[in-house]
């Protein structure tokens, strides 16, 4: 366990190494120029240059990378071109909202898709089974902005059971939550569906049933652990959305996550918070990941870890 | 014969029906169009310049620019389906390959694969899709290119775990110890089982790259104007549901139906497809 | 340039002989000149049937106390007056920062601030301020001369990255303090703690307008010292706010100076910014009364909308913008090398209709400078519309046949939109253009390229000016010195005569020659579009709103300088 453990996190520290590279290499190749965009429009060419050097974005971009890990080697994430402020104080700050609004719709994806998977397998070629599916199918075929908006509009505007946006108690969090719970649902539904039905065809459950086991025990004992696969399969590559930013939803919700910060930071090319954001998100994935493997074989004993 | 099979079901007649009437809107546009999509009408606007609902000229109503709807609608079934399927195609091609052979070879080979898709799966979607918007310029097979660079990633995790899962259960560890090569496992053994998870991925993920499509729209990568397709509809006209509903709502119902009728499709293959229920039907 | 919306209207005017001698509360009570309140009631009967400042007058009177909430998208990068260059963020800056000079509330007409007077030599080449007494920091301490100079040696300096600081690079010393071999910028001097004089080396009638800047603004050197790169979060200044609360992402909260040396400034004792929520939404929550001013405007997707709602147009206000949005032409790249081609898309455009694609929030242009610019030349007819005219040009230069092209173009709405609309009246000479819609960091890229983009809509990026003055709409996008790799000159076109013309326009200092000089501006762009490297298509206006609650003297939200609103000046019509 120890030593699969290590192992896991030297591979993690590999794939976080390869992110930063990869990322670093494709803001090199950018057509725009950061330099520019920070001398801003009253620089001579010669003052864009010194910004360029200052920034030490002169240098060949192997050597720019260098420096950028032995920086980030001594937990220095640097600063943002733009804001000026520490690169780490304006991730952290956005870190609290963004894993809350994550939480809160993996939440209600799997209260909402689960269920409604399960309740449709079970009643699977029924009008019923046919109705449910189609209204989580909905969902995921609506735009972000549609759906948020059309939430806001008629929970927060017109019943004014909500706030309109913004961030603070558990009432602001319930709109974006539930928007982002509903976009999901249909995946988790779809895969929960047919786990359960794939799981209620194979032969030692049709024993098991055969034998006379009653139907609850049946999904305890062998649907859930095998259905669950997929769906934390499923959360690992939510965790990753959720932390690569939802601009949409928290634009309209006014919710200060990080998904907005990166937004923002694409668009006036500033490298340090895209590095900083993408390698936040990507230690969130991989940890997610590690989880999700860690507790695979605890659901199903036939997996093991190697 | 699946054809046959799945003319006999109901739902997936409906899919059918509707993927083809796309399909076929998609190819005659230029014939049952009333107008050129890319036609700017005077008086297709007010003089306030708000766009002018569905009407005797304009059946579905005009955009921001005054053009006719139904006529870009028609059009834009041509660049949503080839997007949808071109990079849905490539997706699960690459997502099946590596999942099937990083689940069943485990060891080093799942680690490196597993690792690269990892990797991929930690980039920001946006970053990504305008980092390589800047490599070319943009077009059509640029945007199934972009989006199936960025969805292959989960349906590797997906196809990874159930692969890992299937070669421990006891059919597979009874071929391979009868002495069963590994491509025949993966490919007789294996994927037949994965079929139906491909499939749900496949279906839904149709409808998935059409609103990403949009969204690269958005960056600037995706289809650009003024060809029109779905996903660009909904997203320039997106702000604008509440003043002029049905820039947003018949776009967005073309999307909707479209996925429908692929996840009915699927939905009958996965029974018709599925070995263990193979002849029992 | 990242003050992408800024507004800054109606009334400029170089009437600054008078002023120079007053104090600001005098100023403010002085007529305004002729020429000014001419230009102020066009501008005013232009918005009247739309909008409603002057439909709706304020009739309560000014109160104290209370507070209100503002909205803004995005977060507000930067209160570092250095280096703040953005238009949300401009207006916040002035509220807790103040520099020698300012605008009159609701006008562009310049006024002391810190400074309490001052004096320009015959010469032009020195200005001597004479600061106002007894001004204190946030933190207590008297501002002097000496802070003065630090903060625009502190701008200047290279290491501060300042944006701006190409603007001050007439001064005296800046060459030299800019590459180090000076310690100090030897044309910025304090003969004593409340005198300051600034030496250049050549004329310069944009001096006054450089010291009313954000840039030039004082900060104190110890608190930039003790918070290093993030004063621009923990700000502190002599203005009439100070920053008591900023959470990144969420919300800024900004409360009253009770030390701000004018009497009865500002009104309100906070006003809270609260980040991160759509414009559409925003307009939501306006419209519910949760919110006060609208910071991002009005969504054109809620513009008709709000205007057909009686009770919302009233809080409307349509705010005159010192910008142009144009296509520009590059000169070395075929077709556009050939000057028939450029004249031709001049007048192929139909710019009545791109104005009411976008809702008719904008007029029609002719020339670079917008009207409100001193200098625009109401007389100048510029190119019809003249389909035929174009195709005829078109055959002069030997393109009957048609040509390809490329045009770029920022790929946010309604930009794409507009560019659609540019591309179908193009096809219609012959012009095809292939769009090419991406983010602005890389249309500005190809734009600084010699060979990089044949077209660019300007809009979205279009050029909005910092200060009231046409020179400010020359040099770097029209002019030889922004005509290099990098630069902002994206039709490159470079005409040595005309810039020497603007060298001797620049030059005259002389107040009572304002109109003189503006004339010769105004020449200077006319003449320049005969060679037509742009082709201008209108002059956009800023949509405000705000809610009831609300109030200010007479303009206040149609402030040229301050976007979305003076924040000293507006109060609370119920004291909450």
């Amino acid at each position: 366990m120890a030593a699969y453990l290590l192992r896991r996190l030297m591979r993690a520290a590999l794939i976080l190494l390869g992110v930063s590279l990869i990322t670093y290499v494709l803001l090199f190749l950018l057509p725009a120029d950061p330099a520019r965009q920070v001398a801003g429009r009253t620089a001579s060419v010669a003052q864009v240059e010194q910004v360029r050097h200052q920034l030490g974005l002169d240098r060949p971009v192997w050597e720019q990378y260098g420096r950028y890990i032995a920086r980030l080697a001594s937990g220095d994430l640097g600063r943002s071109y733009v804001q000026r402020s520490q690169v780490s104080e304006l991730v952290g700050s956005r870190l609290p909202a963004t894993l809350l609004l994550m939480v809160g719709a993996i939440f209600c994806e799997l209260l909402f898709g689960l269920t409604l998977g399960a309740f449709a397998a079970f009643r699977r070629n029924t009008l019923m089974d046919q109705g449910i599916m189609l209204g989580a199918f909905f969902f995921v075929s609506q735009p972000q902005f549609f759906l948020s908006y059309l939430l806001l509009y008629l929970f927060a505007v017109i019943l004014g059971w909500f706030p309109i946006g913004g961030y603070g108690d558990f009432k602001h969090l319930v709109l974006p939550a539930v928007t982002l719970g509903l976009i999901g649902t249909g995946w988790y539904a779809r895969i929960m569906r047919s786990s359960v039905i794939e799981v209620l065809r194979q032969d030692y459950v049709r024993t098991a049933r055969a034998k006379g086991l009653t139907r609850g025990r049946t999904i305890l004992v062998h649907i859930v652990p095998n259905a669950l696969l997929p769906i934390l399969a499923m959360i690992g590559l939510d965790i990753g959305t959720f932390m690569g930013g939802i601009v949409v939803v928290e634009s309209v919700f006014g919710w200060p996550g990080i998904g907005q910060l990166t937004w923002q930071a694409i668009q006036q090319i500033d490298i340090p918070i895209i590095m900083g954001v993408t390698l936040v998100s990507a230690c969130a994935i991989v940890l997610g990941n590690l989880l999700a493997d860690l507790v695979a074989p605890l659901i199903d004993p036939r997996i093991r870890l190697k | 014969m699946i054809v046959a099979a799945l003319l006999k079901r109901k739902l997936a007649l409906l899919g059918l029906v509707i993927i083809t009437v796309f399909v076929l809107a998609a190819i005659f546009a230029p014939f049952i169009a009333p107008f050129p999509p890319e036609q700017q009408f005077f008086e297709g606007l007010t003089l306030e310049g708000a766009p002018l609902p569905p009407n005797a000229q304009f059946w579905l109503g005009t955009d921001l620019l005054g053009r006719d709807l139904l006529s870009r609608l028609l059009f834009g079934s041509q660049a949503t389906l080839l997007v949808g399927v071109v990079a849905n195609g490539i997706a699960l091609v690459i997502g099946a390959v590596i999942g099937m052979t990083a689940g069943y070879l485990r060891g080093w080979a799942a680690t490196l694969l597993m690792g690269f898709t990892d990797l991929m799966m930690s980039f920001p979607i946006l970053l990504l899709a305008i980092l390589l918007a800047a490599m070319t310029s943009p077009g059509l097979w640029k945007v199934a290119f972009v989006i199936a660079m960025v969805s292959w990633v989960q349906v590797a995790r997906v196809v990874y775990a159930e692969t890992m899962s299937l070669s421990e259960r006891e059919y597979v560890v009874a071929v391979r110890s009868v002495g069963a090569s590994t491509p025949r496992i993966i490919l007789r053994h294996i994927l037949p089982h994965l079929l139906p998870t491909l499939i749900v991925w496949g279906t839904l993920g149709i409808a998935t790259t059409s609103l990403f499509e949009a969204v690269l729209s958005y960056l600037g990568v995706g289809v650009q104007p003024p060809t029109p397709s779905w996903g660009n509809m909904v997203n320039e006209n997106q702000t604008y549901f509440e003043s002029a509903p049905w820039l947003v709502f018949f776009p967005s119902l073309c999307i909707g139906f479209l996925a429908l009728a692929f996840n009915l499709i699927g939905d009958a293959l996965r029974d018709i497809l599925d070995p263990t229920l193979r002849g029992r039907h | 340039m990242n003050r992408l919306l800024a507004s800054a209207s109606i009334i400029a005017l170089l009437g600054l002989g008078a002023c120079g001698e007053e104090k600001k509360e005098e100023a403010q009570s002085q007529a305004a000149p002729a020429a000014t309140s001419e230009a102020a009631s066009t501008a005013t009967s232009e918005a009247a049937p739309a909008a409603s400042e002057a439909a709706a007058p304020m009739a309560s009177e000014p109160k104290q106390g209370g507070s209100m909430i503002v909205t803004f998208k995005d977060d507000l990068p930067t209160l570092d007056p250095a280096i703040g260059y953005d238009w949300k963020n401009w207006s916040v800056i002035k509220s807790v920062f103040d520099g020698l000079l300012d605008y009159k509330p609701g006008t562009t007409e310049i006024v002391p601030d810190l400074a309490e007077s001052f004096e320009t030599s015959v010469d032009g080449l020195t200005y001597t301020f004479k600061l106002r007494h007894g001004v204190k920091f946030h933190n207590g301490r008297e501002m002097t001369a000496a802070d003065v100079k630090y903060s625009l040696e502190r701008m200047i300096n290279p290491a501060t990255q300042s944006p701006g600081a190409g603007y001050y690079s007439g001064l005296k010393g800046f060459a030299e303090f800019q590459a180090g071999s000076a310690k100090e910028v030897s044309g910025i001097t304090t003969p004593d703690d409340y005198t300051v004089k600034i030496e250049l080396t050549a004329p310069d009638a944009t001096t006054l307008h450089l010291m009313a800047l954000n840039f030039s603004f004082v900060v104190p050197k110890e608190e930039v010292e003790k918070s290093g790169a993030d004063f621009g979060k923990k700000p502190v200044g002599t203005g009439a706010f100070k920053v008591t609360e900023w959470t990144s992402g969420q919300k800024i909260i900004l409360e009253r100076n009770a030390d701000y040396y004018r009497q009865g400034i500002p009104r309100l004792d906070k006003i809270t910014f609260e980040i991160g929520q759509e414009p559409v939404v925003a307009l939501l929550r306006l419209q519910k009364g949760e919110i006060d001013i609208a910071g991002d405007n009005v969504p054109p997707a809620k513009f008709t909308e709000v205007m057909n709602d009686p009770a919302m147009k009233d809080l409307v206000t349509m705010d005159d913008q010192l910008q142009t949005g144009y296509i520009a032409m590059n000169v070395n790249i075929p077709p556009f090398d050939k000057v028939a081609v450029r004249q031709a898309v001049n007048m192929a455009i139909n710019k009545d209709r791109i104005v009411q694609l976008i809702n008719n929030r904008a007029v029609p242009a002719n020339q670079p400078l917008p009207p409100a610019m001193p200098g625009y030349d109401k007389a100048y007819k510029g190119y019809a519309f003249d389909v035929e005219g174009a195709k005829a040009k078109m055959k002069e230069a030997g393109l009957e046949g048609g040509v390809e092209t490329d045009m770029y173009v920022m790929n946010t709405d309604p930009q794409p939109r507009i560019a659609q609309a540019i591309q179908q009246d193009l096809s219609n000479i012959g012009i095809k253009v292939n769009l090419k819609s991406l983010d602005m960091g890389t249309v500005i890229a190809a734009g600084g390229k010699k060979d990089g983009a044949p077209m660019i809509w300007s809009g979205g990026m279009a050029w909005i000016a910092d200060f009231p003055d046409p020179s400010n709409f020359y040099t770097a996008i029209l002019g030889c010195g922004g005509a290099v790799d990098g630069g902002w000159n994206w039709s490159w076109y470079c005409n040595k005569d005309l810039d020497k013309r603007a060298g001797e326009a620049n030059a005259m200092t002389d107040p009572a020659k304002a109109a003189e000089r503006a004339a010769a501006w105004g020449k200077i762009f006319t003449d320049l579009m005969t060679d037509a490297p742009w082709a201008p298509i209108f002059n956009e206006k800023a949509v405000g709103i705000h809610s009831k609650r609300v109030a200010g003297p007479n303009g206040i939200f149609a402030d040229p300088i301050h976007i979305p609103v003076n924040y000293d000046e507006v109060y609370a019509t119920d004291g909450k």
